[in-house]
């Protein structure tokens, strides 16, 4: 990255970012703003966990902490975790089936610019009156009985975000479809392709329920519709529905991708193919259909009656099973390996128990009559935290060292990576750990303090000391990215030495467009059949060398979802009905993405062409680290 | 590696230590020490899926260290090419099979105890017959933030404390009058939503005197998030037997009696419609209907556990509460003193009064 700005100048490297059609480069884009907001979402963690440190503290006000506890869980679902899986999505998933680009590269970036000024716009609330405050589920009562705008810059901002992620669910459903290289079967993809695959799937089912309700909730709260207002014959159990019919499958389309890279992980540092790849496959394929099935989980106390209860109890339990299978497979896929404890590997390894942990949780409360007790209370809370932390956090962190060399072409120091395990992952088990006791013990969710009488004061202490921990680990884990940036020591092809998909027989980073020749794919885990076969190249290449058509990058999508942005803020203040700007500001926002969308209708962008000279010439070495 | 595992056993030595010393939290809200039929089935649910999941766990734990620890690089050699094993149909049907075993295990009980605890054909059966009833039947009405609890049949309302017998079922009917809330009582069984949209029905047993406890009640919780004042929507259970439960309605279906000594007097006479009106919201009569009121009743409340739900019960708090009601519960919905009074603040002479008033409804002996 740094090389690239030292040729180009800052502000080229800006603009290069800014239109960019490139997936390496949508990715760089999605793994920094998803970073940012990770630690935005790590700070309000932080913010709670000192709330919650000592009985009746009064740190922050009960509404302050409301609004804390919303944008935590908000921000760390739609604007953190799901963008740094697409990040490495974006990056990896392209290189993995031999192809160019994604599908769309246009819509690639208009995802991510859509995503990126929802989630800007969501976190402007805290400047701008007060952010939303009733929970990352955002229940149809609390939420219309909420005063100022905090909800709405919800609604919008969830809104606009869920687009660009619905796009870019759409883009990957298309890219794994049609664009797989000659021989790369659907059973020869390997599995993170295929959890992005599937999670793409469980995208493209999932957003439309979320959107529905909350268009239903900016009707409501905007122009007094009553879908929810039980008051005029509305019903709030509706949204109840229409958030958990998106909002289970959203666990799946983060833990889906997480499985994929541990899947990865344990195939490459114990130098074996992985155990029961069709195993692997067929129950990630069932997880993603399951998880259809099971959302009314959530809802045990709303009185949905004993049928649906019991009914949902045990589709619920189904999920058990496949989920098993995958990590049963995933120890056999070390057994008889050669491990190596690379930082990538400690992560999938601490990932096994810690993960475990949290499904039997999840098993438990799938028995309804026992989920009366442990709904709503810390019991749910450090449940989630396992799977979420435990499972696509510590993913993150896993994917985090494991592809940086091949999206910026520099290693994470493996010891400071250590010392960020070790903290973190000691620290999440102390604060969430004890958390289940916290539920046992009475403790309900979403309390901005506790009386001193109950019992609570010595584990929530000691929850709070485990967040400090968690912070330590990212902080080194950022000062290990500032370094390694900063020393620059580029690496070859294969860095962790045992590669064994196809991203790893290209260089790191690949060229902009990826392979000069399609590769042939001729089995599973290609590079290493390759490799083995003690072919140089690392692969085989199914079309002689030829020019290379690319897209030409655009300012478009930026432009297009800026104007969504714009158009959301004369939507958030129309209805004050105090002011006169909000309908022009409307207008405009609205005018920029139609226009900006007309324009990209019009002209025809037909792309450029790279020639066989310059590639040859690339190939010689020299400019392989992505600039054109 | 080594030195970092035998630090992580110490520290999980430790925090077992620290969970076994802390035990199971405090009877008076622990779902680990039931005190009513309803929890005890539910812990008993909580021990059985904990031994299973204990079994799955040992299981992984067994295959995960003895992997870790035979298939190091540095003890199988650096330059070995493990076997590129495809898979295992006969071990892909055991790891499938003994799961779908041990969820059977846990799915028959779990279709078992929903429909048990979901079975309130019995309340509609004895209201109908009208005679030798002998369960009670509570509505509840959850608002920002308080409780109000009417017995139908007895003719009487009562806020924040909820008064029942032991050993028998207490049917609850629940709804809520704002936004949606959730009423728990931890150690007597899992919690129900208070919708605002309809009735919810189910059935909690007391099976414990809460007289025996060290607080003299059991602790109730609203476990949905319902406002900035959620964690302090906190009410008590008082469980009495049957024969002090029956003397306890037949004082509540008293009339009030007036005020005795002249500062309670002063202050029955503020609390009245001539003073500051707060009557207009709180009854301070037991026998009534429910949801005629705006405020919570407040013919018990001398004989409460605590002030505004969480406050310790005694007149320092009371007066803190009545002069600013939003520092200690910030969004309830108690008009501002001053509007009741004139525009000016309660006098300190004025609170005295109220709060002697208020300290002296009492129902009990």
């Amino acid at each position: 990255m740094s090389s690239i700005a030292q040729k180009q100048g800052f502000g080229a490297m800006i603009w290069d970012y800014l239109t960019t059609v490139d997936h390496k480069k949508i990715a760089h884009l999605y793994l920094t703003s998803g970073g940012l907001f990770f630690l935005i979402g790590g700070i309000e963690a932080m913010l709670i966990r000192i709330q919650l440190m000592k009985a009746g503290n009064d740190f922050l006000s009960a509404g302050t902490y409301n609004e804390v506890l919303t944008m935590h869980g908000t921000t760390m679902i739609f604007l953190a975790a799901m963008p740094i899986l697409l990040a490495f999505m974006n990056a990896v998933m392209p290189l993995q089936i031999g192809a160019r680009d994604v599908a769309f590269p246009f819509l690639n970036s208009l995802g991510f610019w859509l995503f990126f000024f929802g989630g800007i716009f969501l976190n402007l609330s805290w400047f701008m009156g007060g952010a939303p405050d009733a929970g990352w589920t955002n229940y149809a009562s609390l939420a219309l009985a909420s005063e100022g705008h905090g909800i709405d810059f919800y609604t919008l901002g969830l809104t606009i975000s869920g687009f660009g992620t619905l796009i870019s669910g759409i883009n990957f459903l298309v890219t794994i479809i049609n664009m797989r290289a000659p021989g790369m079967t659907y059973m020869r993809m390997p599995l993170f392709t295929w959890t992005t695959f599937v999670a793409s799937a469980l995208i493209l089912l999932a957003f439309p329920p979320l959107t529905i309700g909350l268009f239903f909730m900016v009707f409501d709260r905007m122009f007094g519709a009553n879908f929810f207002d039980v008051a005029n014959g509305g019903n709030t159990i509706i949204w109840e529905h229409l958030f958990w019919i998106f909002g289970h499958p959203e666990v799946y389309i983060l833990i889906l991708p997480a499985f994929g890279i541990f899947s990865e992980i344990f195939a490459i540092f114990s130098r074996k193919r992985l155990f029961g790849y069709t195993a692997l496959v067929f129950a990630t394929i069932l997880i993603g259909f399951y998880g259809f099935m099971v959302w009314a989980h959530h809802m045990f106390t709303v009185g949905l009656g004993a049928t649906a209860n019991a009914v949902f109890a045990l589709a619920t339990m189904i999920i058990a099973v496949p989920t098993g299978v995958k990590i049963f497979n995933w120890l056999l896929t070390i057994w008889g390996g050669s491990i190596k404890f690379t930082t990538p590997m400690i992560y999938a390894i601490a990932f096994i128990p810690s993960f475990v942990a949290g499904g039997v949780t999840g098993v438990m409360q799938a028995i309804a009559p026992l989920d009366y007790q442990l709904h709503d209370s810390y019991f749910i809370v450090a449940h989630f935290h396992y799977v979420i932390v435990g499972g696509v956090v510590l993913a993150i962190f896993a994917a985090t060292h494991l592809y940086w060399p091949k999206m910026f072409g520099t290693m994470l120091s493996e010891k400071l990576g250590k010392i960020t395990f070790w903290f973190f992952f000691i620290g999440f088990h102390l604060t969430f750990f004890i958390q289940h006791f916290l539920g046992l013990m009475g403790m309900p969710r979403r309390v901005y303090t506790f009386g001193a009488d109950q019992g609570w004061d010595l584990f929530n202490a000691i929850s709070s000391v485990g967040a400090l921990f968690m912070a330590i680990g990212v902080i080194v884990l950022l000062i290990n990215v500032v370094i390694t940036t900063v020393k620059n020591e580029r690496v070859g092809n294969d860095p962790w030495e045992d590669g064994r998909t196809l991203e790893w027989a290209i260089p790191s980073p690949p060229p902009f467009y990826n392979f000069a020749q399609t590769p042939l794919v001729r089995g599973l885990d290609t590079y290493w059949i390759e490799k083995m076969e003690g072919n140089k190249e690392g692969m085989l290449y199914a079309e002689p060398l030829e020019e290379i058509h690319m897209p030409n990058g655009s300012i478009i999508p930026v432009i297009m979802s800026f104007g969504l942005f714009v158009a959301s803020f004369g939507a958030l203040y129309f209805l004050d009905g105090d002011k006169s700007w909000p309908l022009p500001v409307l207008i405009l926002g609205l005018l920029i993405t139609f226009g900006s969308m007309l324009l990209r209708s019009l002209k025809d962008d037909l792309g450029f062409h790279i020639s066989k000279e310059e590639l040859i010439e690339d190939a010689k070495g020299g400019k392989m680290d992505g600039s054109k | 590696m080594i030195k970092g595992l035998k630090k992580w056993r110490l520290f999980a030595l430790m925090t077992a230590l620290v969970v076994f010393l802390a035990g199971c939290g405090r009877e008076e809200i622990s779902t680990l020490i039931p005190a009513g039929e309803v929890a005890q089935d539910q812990f008993n649910l909580l021990i059985l899926s904990s031994i299973v999941m204990a079994f799955v766990i040992l299981v992984v734990t067994i295959i995960y260290v003895l992997a870790i620890v035979k298939f190091r690089r540095s003890k199988v050699g650096e330059d070995l090419i493990p076997e590129q094993v495809e898979g295992s149909a006969k071990l892909e049907f055991l790891w499938t099979s003994i799961p779908i075993v041990l969820l059977l295990i846990l799915a028959v009980p779990t279709v078992y105890s929903t429909f048990d605890l979901a079975d309130v054909s019995t309340m509609d059966v004895q209201a109908e017959d009208g005679e030798g009833m002998t369960h009670l039947t509570v509505n509840v009405t959850a608002k920002l933030y308080w409780w109000e609890f009417e017995y139908p049949e007895q003719g009487i309302v009562t806020a924040q404390e909820l008064v029942v017998p032991t050993g028998e079922r207490v049917y609850f009917n629940l709804i809520s009058a704002d936004v949606k809330h959730s009423f728990w009582i931890p150690s007597i069984g899992g919690k129900l939503d208070a919708n605002p949209e309809n009735v919810n029905t189910f059935y909690l047993t007391f099976d414990q005197k809460s007289s025996e406890l060290e607080d003299g009640v059991f602790y109730g919780k609203c476990a949905e998030l319902c406002g900035p004042s959620h964690a302090l929507m906190d009410f008590k259970v008082k469980t009495l037997e049957r024969e002090e439960f029956d003397t306890w309605v037949a004082a509540m279906q008293e009339e009030a009696t007036p005020a005795e000594g002249a500062l309670a007097q002063e202050g029955e006479q503020l609390f009245g419609a001539d003073g500051a009106g707060c009557i207009a919201c709180h009854a301070v009569s037991g026998s009534g209907k429910g949801g005629v009121m705006q405020g919570p009743n407040v013919a018990t409340f001398g004989d409460r556990n605590r002030v505004a739900g969480f406050m310790e019960h005694n007149e320092e708090n009371l007066k803190k509460w009545i002069s600013d009601p939003q520092q200690y519960k910030p969004g309830n919905l108690m008009p501002d003193p001053k509007s009741l009074n004139d525009g000016k603040d309660f006098t300190e002479q004025e609170l005295d009064a109220l709060a002697a008033y208020l300290m002296s409804l009492s129902v009990e002996e």
